[in-house]
């Protein structure tokens, strides 16, 4: 079949930006485990009150540095609602919802997922510089969504 | 051609234009209708305005969603479709298939608005469960989705009786496009069908929960084929159409079909792109899905190059050399041509957005942020809603025999889209970019420290929604002031498929193999959600209960 000169150049060009681009994603997620957070664990949406370690939700410290924090998201709040580490503290969230579909987000940080009725959502961060940062629920969930926020503080 | 047709040809071409004009003039109210929501939206995240309680945001929001994402697009390319089908194929025809169409889905338009209007489905278009909407909402979406079926029907029916009539001879191009797109709606709606199969039931009471992760997934197998239905319709506008407003030709009409064939093999197996952040999704398919979006990719860059050779060609054949001398060339107060080609330069921002968004890893910085609107209004809101509007101002003179009322709120009235559409979705993506969350009524979060910077952002969103919203109503004017003026055009309207330009390369008969490639097409969809949905019927037995949370 033939193909235009021009049209010949213009694809090659698009066919080597899409492969860098492939190369440089699938680089970051061989090499230093970027990839998008996926299938932790199965809850019971129903009976997440009674099941650890959501029945207790919280900030456990692992090891100096290094902590879990787990959440439970239901309309229109976190539990917890407000969670204090160190700075340089790497912090691994577990997040689960009690009723509907949520989202769980620490803006400018790279902490985003998802978190729907049935899965456990885990993503990780190292908070490098003090302050107080908002987590907020950016999936809409209902009437009070707007006002579903909470804390977390880097001393 | 004129000499041959009889009676019975005229009075069936009437009535195939009065089925596609009625098409065109919904979807143009319910364009109107939208905007106005939308324009509410804007004022009330910046906090110009509070929405009452009877008439809260969420339940307008979602109004705009459905109106525009589903029902604007999917009125327009029905009719669209059905006329470039008509057209090109001659033929004395019922079109009763088409009329049952419209009104199962207005039938379906008219349930589902009632049911968010009211306020028990303040669900967005995306209705995820376990929120649960009035059973109505279901229905009528379905319905909405269900007419469409018998437009693709009679698109494809007439493609059929084309191809057994005259052996051998290549199927108009126009009617190609359109039965290539409608092969593809069809499999792609497949997905939210049998997600309604399970919401449906759900709704009404009788079973107790929802496997929430698969819904998902049958959404998103569905909603991203979607955003190519827009796309394919305007592509189809774009390489058959425009041309003709400037004497130009289609560069290839092999390429265009190539183009099209791409596009049907590829829309549907990469919509768990929407789900890179999903817990339910392992990350290996969400690697794979993230392929096949950079495949689909390419007829995209393909029609670019096909569509600004098609001006710089006949730019040529004018005497005009240069960038400078094709962009003088071409008729730029001239909204049939304006339109789409404004949408064109949105399209290079939404594009490459779109490829940010499919890029795996890269997808946690921006989704559910404000980016992501940011995107999808200069995708859809731009390339797709600009070019139909530009055809509008064509398809209802042409179709109605009606003169054009004010066409220079027309030309007016495409320009001040672009502009309100450029301000506002670069105010998106920059908010979005700041971590800014989208579907949110208010984004001050008690003035939090984390939030302080995108206030201002939204602020300039109004303006653009403002901007926008005032386009709206011209589009409004001129449509509707065509009808109610009725002055009856001197010299018939025009708006003609352009010829193929006479360098083309011929095309390969492979290329008309419809039925193979639809199987293919259908192998891919498959091939890319067997595993996934596997995974979560295997992993999953937990069922989350309905609830009203609005």
């Amino acid at each position: 079949m033939h193909i235009h000169k021009g049209e010949r150049l213009w694809l090659t060009f698009a066919f080597i930006m899409m492969a860098v681009f492939l190369a440089v994603i699938t680089t970051a997620a061989v090499v230093d485990g970027v990839v998008p957070p996926s299938r932790v664990q199965t809850i019971d949406p129903t009976k997440v009150s009674q099941t650890p370690p959501f029945d207790k939700p919280g900030l456990r410290k692992v090891s100096d540095g290094e902590y879990e924090a787990y959440y439970v998201a239901r309309i229109f709040s976190f539990s917890p609602d407000t969670i204090t580490v160190p700075a340089g503290a790497h912090v691994t969230f577990y997040v689960t919802s009690a009723d509907v579909e949520h989202g769980f987000s620490i803006p400018e940080t790279g902490v985003n997922t998802m978190v729907t009725p049935g899965w456990v959502s885990s993503v990780a961060h190292t908070f490098r510089t003090p302050g107080t940062f908002l987590l907020i629920c950016n999936e809409y969930c209902g009437a009070g969504h707007q006002t579903m926020a909470a804390k977390v503080v880097v001393e | 051609m004129a000499v041959t047709v009889n009676r019975d040809e005229l009075v069936s071409r009437a009535s195939g234009d009065l089925l596609a004009l009625t098409h065109i003039y919904t979807a143009t109210l319910v364009l109107g209708l939208g905007g106005l929501f939308g324009m509410l939206q804007g004022f009330s995240r910046a906090n110009l305005i509070v929405m009452p309680d009877w008439f809260d945001y969420y339940r307008m929001l979602t109004a705009h969603g459905v109106l525009m994402a589903l029902v604007f697009t999917t009125f327009f390319i029905c009719g669209f479709f059905t006329w470039s089908t008509y057209q090109s194929i001659e033929r004395t025809r019922s079109v009763t298939v088409g009329w049952i169409g419209y009104c199962v889905m207005l039938l379906g338009t008219a349930m589902a608005t009632v049911a968010i209007l009211s306020g028990d489905a303040s669900v967005m278009y995306t209705f995820y469960a376990p929120m649960k909407a009035s059973p109505l909402f279901y229905f009528g979406a379905t319905f909405l989705v269900a007419g469409t079926w018998f437009t693709a029907f009679d698109v494809l029916e007439n493609v059929v009786w084309f191809k057994r009539r005259n052996p051998g001879e290549r199927i108009p191009l126009p009617a190609f496009l359109a039965a290539t797109t409608f092969i593809m709606w069809i499999i792609a709606t497949i997905g939210v069908v049998i997600e309604m199969l399970f919401l449906i039931p759900w709704s009404l009471g009788w079973t107790p929960g929802i496997d929430v992760e698969l819904s998902r997934m049958l959404l998103w197998y569905f909603g991203h084929p979607l955003v190519y239905f827009w796309i394919m319709a305007a592509y189809a506008i774009w390489y058959t159409l425009v041309p003709a407003r400037f004497g130009g030709h289609i560069f290839s009409d092999a390429l265009t079909r190539t183009t099209f064939i791409i596009l049907l093999l590829l829309s549907t197996p990469v919509g768990l792109h929407h789900q890179f952040l999903d817990p339910g999704v392992s990350s290996g398919w969400k690697w794979m899905h993230t392929v096949a979006t950079y495949g689909v990719v390419f007829p995209s860059i393909m029609t670019a190059f096909a569509v600004f050779a098609s001006f710089e060609i006949a730019a040529r054949r004018a005497g005009k050399r240069g960038f400078f001398g094709t962009i003088a060339f071409l008729p730029w107060k001239d909204p049939v041509f304006a339109g789409p080609a404004l949408g064109m330069i949105l399209f290079i921002f939404g594009g490459f957005g779109g490829i940010v968004n499919s890029s795996y890893s890269m997808d946690i910085l921006v989704h559910n942020t404000m980016w992501i609107v940011g995107h999808f209004h200069v995708t859809v809101g731009g390339p797709v809603a600009l070019t139909f509007i530009g055809a509008t101002y064509a398809l209802i003179p042409k179709l109605s025999g009606r003169k054009l009322f004010a066409p220079q709120l027309a030309l007016v009235q495409v320009y001040l889209w672009f502009v309100g559409m450029m301000i506002m979705s670069t105010a998106m993506h920059w908010a979005g970019l700041l971590g800014s969350p989208r579907r949110t009524s208010d984004v001050s979060y008690f003035g939090a420290q984390g939030a302080a910077t995108w206030h201002p952002e939204m602020l300039w969103a109004a303006l653009g929604g403002a901007l926008i919203a005032t386009s709206v109503l011209l589009f409004i004017i001129v449509a509707t002031g065509t009808y109610l003026r009725n002055e009856r055009a001197a010299v018939p309207p025009s708006f003609e498929f352009a010829p193929v330009d006479a360098d083309a390369m011929p095309t390969p008969a492979i290329l008309d193999k419809l039925g193979r490639f639809a199987v293919i097409a259908l192998v891919l969809a498959i091939l890319a959600y067997a595993g996934p949905v596997t995974q979560e019927l295997q992993a999953h037995p937990y069922l989350a209960p309905g609830m009203r949370t609005w």
